[in-house]
């Protein structure tokens, strides 16, 4: 056991010592935004930390899988062929309209545009806290990922990278308090600004005026003109309206389509005029 | 030999404290997440505070500060205030029944929690959720097992 009277310098002082080597960090990394290759080496370092985390997800999926039976795997077979048959045929239509649509703008001289890259992703990690709603995936720099990434998943609009790694990235999502995102309305072209709420199936519609034309169970598509999301990718559904005098704006609430509390893969996408390439690991390029 | 007994199972706690700070929880589950990290450290510097000290604490509060994606130095300055106390009156925090203790442990969790949230109010302009008080409760509550547990363990592995 350790003495009675205690040697060195006296607890407080060491409190102090510590608060201010802590404080330092939080000026230069929040102030002048000096610290981000340590942040990047430490974010390498925890990294098996968040495989660890995983881990017992990853044997349970493992473990339902190895314990489905045949017949069950069968069924869910012939339930994914049907589907494929009919998102093949959407695909033919799809690709003859996107033919037609970049002949229409090439007679009317405008930009034909491109198409994008992407990348399936896997969620590693969760951030709880509920003031930074992020994600942690597991493609980083290696992979050619890198900051302000347009992040998808199947429904909608998931978030962007904030932070690379070499072998992970983080997504912040748009439903995080310091996240905005502009967006439009498919039946009217009204555009709105829509604000994280900290609540992870909410956002927030920002100055919105009390005579919006805009009403409850409209579809807002991204606008593109944040720069960071391409155009026309849904996000979101008008929720609800509250029209109330008192407030200067009316307080409109909408609900991503994404399921950002249970999302596990997400698609990466390089828009046309990305600065960097994909880099795929294994799998063959998707050309489209 | 500079490698003190019961070394890697102390930082094996720390380890898995943090993995379980990340861990993906069904949604529901998720807002009342115990705060492992805060439980853990409490219970070292109870336990064996001529070993765990500030330098830990400040170390690992920054492994929780990237792996909670916050800006540097804001969970290193929450966990660093509330060691502090625990340091202070560990002899007497010590003899509390675990009723006590758990009730102890909810206050010094609150108080990382609030000033968590001040820093991110200030320098992120965060707002606040009432279910991001949630876990105060959760830890309170498990409290008692964590120090049934991790008594088994320090003395199974001989951390002193």
């Amino acid at each position: 056991m350790q003495s009675l009277f205690e040697r060195g310098p006296s607890l407080r002082t060491r409190l102090v010592l510590s608060l201010a080597i802590a404080g330092s960090l939080l000026f230069l990394d929040h102030r002048l935004n000096t610290m981000q290759p340590v942040r990047s080496f430490m974010t390498s370092l925890v990294a098996p930390i968040q495989y660890l985390a995983i881990l017992p997800e990853e044997l349970l999926d493992r473990l339902v899988y190895l314990s489905t039976t045949r017949t069950a795997l069968r069924e869910e077979n012939y339930r994914l062929q049907e589907e494929l048959l009919e998102l093949e045929m959407a695909v033919q239509r799809l690709n003859f309209l996107e033919n037609e649509n970049d002949r229409l703008r090439q007679l009317l001289g405008s930009e034909v545009r491109q198409a994008s890259r992407r990348m399936v992703a896997e969620v590693v990690a969760v951030a709880t806290d509920p003031f930074s709603h992020q994600l942690v995936i597991n493609k980083g720099s290696a992979n050619g990922v890198y900051d302000g990434q347009p992040v998808l998943d199947n429904r909608g609009i998931v978030g962007q990278i904030t932070s690379v790694g070499h072998n992970t990235a983080r997504v912040l999502l748009i439903s995080d308090q310091s996240h905005a995102v502009l967006l439009r309305a498919e039946r009217n072209d009204i555009r709105v600004l829509a604000k994280g709420t900290g609540d992870l199936a909410l956002l927030e519609l920002l100055y919105i005026p009390h005579s919006t034309e805009l009403i409850e169970g409209d579809i807002l598509l991204s606008s593109g003109l944040g720069g960071v999301f391409p155009e026309g990718y849904p996000v979101a559904m008008i929720d609800s309206i509250d029209r109330d005098e008192d407030r200067p704006y009316a307080k409109v609430l909408v609900r991503p389509f994404a399921e950002l509390d249970r999302v596990r893969t997400l698609l990466l996408l390089w828009p046309a005029n990305a600065s960097e390439e994909p880099v795929y690991d294994d799998e063959v390029p998707d050309v489209d | 030999m500079w490698i003190k007994a019961g070394l890697f199972p102390l930082l094996l706690s720390y380890v898995l404290a943090m993995v379980l700070m990340v861990m993906p929880l069904p949604a529901f589950l998720e807002p009342w997440r115990p705060d492992w990290l805060s439980l853990v450290i409490i219970y070292w510097l109870l336990a064996i505070p001529h070993r765990v000290g500030f330098g830990t604490v400040l170390i690992l509060g920054l492994l929780a500060d990237i792996l909670m994606g916050s800006v540097f130095g804001i969970y290193a300055i929450a966990l660093l205030l509330i060691a502090y106390p625990t340091v202070r009156h560990y002899q007497r925090i010590r003899n509390y029944s675990l009723t006590q203790q758990a009730l102890i442990v909810g206050l010094l969790v609150l108080v990382k929690r609030a000033v968590v949230y001040e820093l991110e109010h200030v320098l992120n302009d965060a707002v606040f959720l009432l279910p991001y008080l949630y876990p105060v409760i959760s830890s309170a509550i498990i409290w008692p097992w964590i120090y049934l547990v991790m008594r088994k363990y320090r003395r199974r592995h001989l951390i002193r």
